[in-house]
């Protein structure tokens, strides 16, 4: 497929010859380990997926996490763990793969037709 | 299925505003498109770092000091959470900062220009960022996922930015004759540039707009100048200052302002690299990077020398 998209904007301007390079890394140089970051906004509330970092080891991931996803008190724990270690359920499945939950209505409260008298349910 | 299906099934997600998220299938240029606009976005906001970095150790006050070192600290926070989002689309964060080095990859042109003095400070906050600003609200609701979380992320931070500049030049504004001087005339030399920042005119590109079909941009380049320069137009007037443009009005039956032509040939002079500062700036970045190579390589050692010791004392 090849669609040519001339029009651009600010923050996109356009390459020279308009390719964008998917290429590997030309230079030798080691690149640090790519981690996720999990931040849990405050007491009683789950660890929710904030974005990533780049760092050598897990305790550089944490400091890194510190600085970039809570400079403004969004945070009272990170957790962080490799991406590679990430496994996911794979998206061109979903319909498949989610199906027996979505013929299963009697699963939610309101399916059930009650008396409008009945209390405290 | 089909090439032509998944195209069709796709188009049909961005028009029922479903998200699309790193592991969808996307067409190739959806995602190439993508890997140039947010990582220029991410480099954007890198070297925007250098012009205000400037003025770090010539703030006026220990106030303005610290104000202005959060603000650099949260534009290299911005610049990872793009990287990063850049990132979820195949590029390595090496190979960005590489063609970022190099001069292969753009950044927005408005940062190859000096800060002179610091009512520049002041001027950047609010226009630089203002015009940005702008672009990030859309951008909060581009097509595709981690950008949209990413952009989500900086507005709530950026309005600081804006603000900060505003009450600057609100200060100088009150101030001495000099002071006073020195607030227009870093509005006049900023005005132009920030306008620029928007980019060609909608009647420059000839072709179908396939970023808007997308949903990657929600307004084009001319809508959201306008807005910039309504929004400035009213604002300036709490300052008591002027903008450089003598056609400069309101336009009762548009119920918009009218503004002069922006000087084309020295928009895409500094786009090419013929602007103020393009040569300063990527030497800034590489000296940056290459002085860097140690500590990175260090850690990396430190790294791996504890990894060693940690499966010995399993084995």
């Amino acid at each position: 497929m090849n669609i040519n998209i001339r029009k651009f904007y600010y923050g996109d301007i356009p390459e020279e010859n308009n390719v964008t390079s998917l290429s590997q890394n030309s230079k030798t140089e080691k690149e640090w380990p790519l981690w996720e970051v999990f931040i849990r906004s405050k007491q009683g509330l789950d660890h929710k997926h904030a974005g990533s970092v780049h760092a050598a080891d897990a305790q550089m991931a944490i400091e890194n996490a510190r600085d970039v996803y809570t400079r403004r008190q969004e945070g009272i724990s990170i957790w962080v763990v490799e991406s590679k270690h990430i496994h996911a359920s794979n998206p061109e499945d979903a319909d498949m793969f989610y199906e027996p939950a979505s013929d299963k209505v009697y699963r939610h409260p309101t399916f059930y037709d009650l008396p409008d008298e009945i209390k405290h349910m | 299925m089909s090439l032509i299906d998944l195209e069709k099934s796709f188009q049909e997600k961005i028009d029922k505003e479903i998200k699309i998220e790193p592991k969808d299938w996307m067409p190739d240029a959806y995602r190439k498109t993508n890997i140039r606009q947010i990582s220029q976005h991410a480099h954007s906001e890198i070297v925007g770092m250098l012009p205000e970095g400037n003025w770090i150790s010539r703030a006026p006050s220990l106030k303005r000091k610290a104000i202005l070192i959060a603000k650099v600290q949260d534009e290299a926070g911005h610049g990872l959470y793009l990287y990063s989002a850049a990132e979820t689309l195949g590029i390595s964060r090496d190979q960005m900062m590489n063609d970022l080095n190099s001069g292969k990859a753009k950044y927005s042109s408005i940062f190859n220009y000096p800060t002179l003095t610091w009512a520049d400070m002041g001027a950047v906050g609010w226009l630089v960022d203002g015009a940005a600003i702008l672009n990030q609200v859309m951008l909060c609701r581009t097509s595709y996922g981690p950008y949209a979380r990413a952009m989500v992320r900086i507005c709530k931070e950026e309005s600081f930015h804006q603000r900060q500049g505003f009450e600057t030049l609100l200060v100088l504004s009150k101030g001495t004759k000099e002071q006073r001087e020195m607030c227009q005339d870093a509005i006049n030399r900023w005005w132009w540039p920030s306008l620029m920042m928007f980019g060609p005119k909608d009647s420059e590109s000839t072709n179908s707009d396939q970023s808007i079909k997308w949903k990657i941009k929600r307004k084009t380049n001319d809508e959201l100048r306008q807005q910039f320069v309504n929004m400035i137009a009213e604002q300036i007037k709490l300052l008591g200052m002027t903008l450089p443009d003598p056609d400069l009005k309101w336009n009762e039956k548009r119920n918009q302002y009218d503004f002069g032509e922006i000087n084309w040939e020295e928009f895409w002079n500094v786009v090419k690299g013929n602007g103020p500062c393009n040569k300063q700036r990527l030497a800034a970045r590489n000296k940056a990077h290459d002085e860097g190579a140690w500590v990175r390589a260090a850690a990396i050692a430190y790294a791996d020398k504890k990894k060693n010791k940690t499966t010995h004392k399993a084995a």
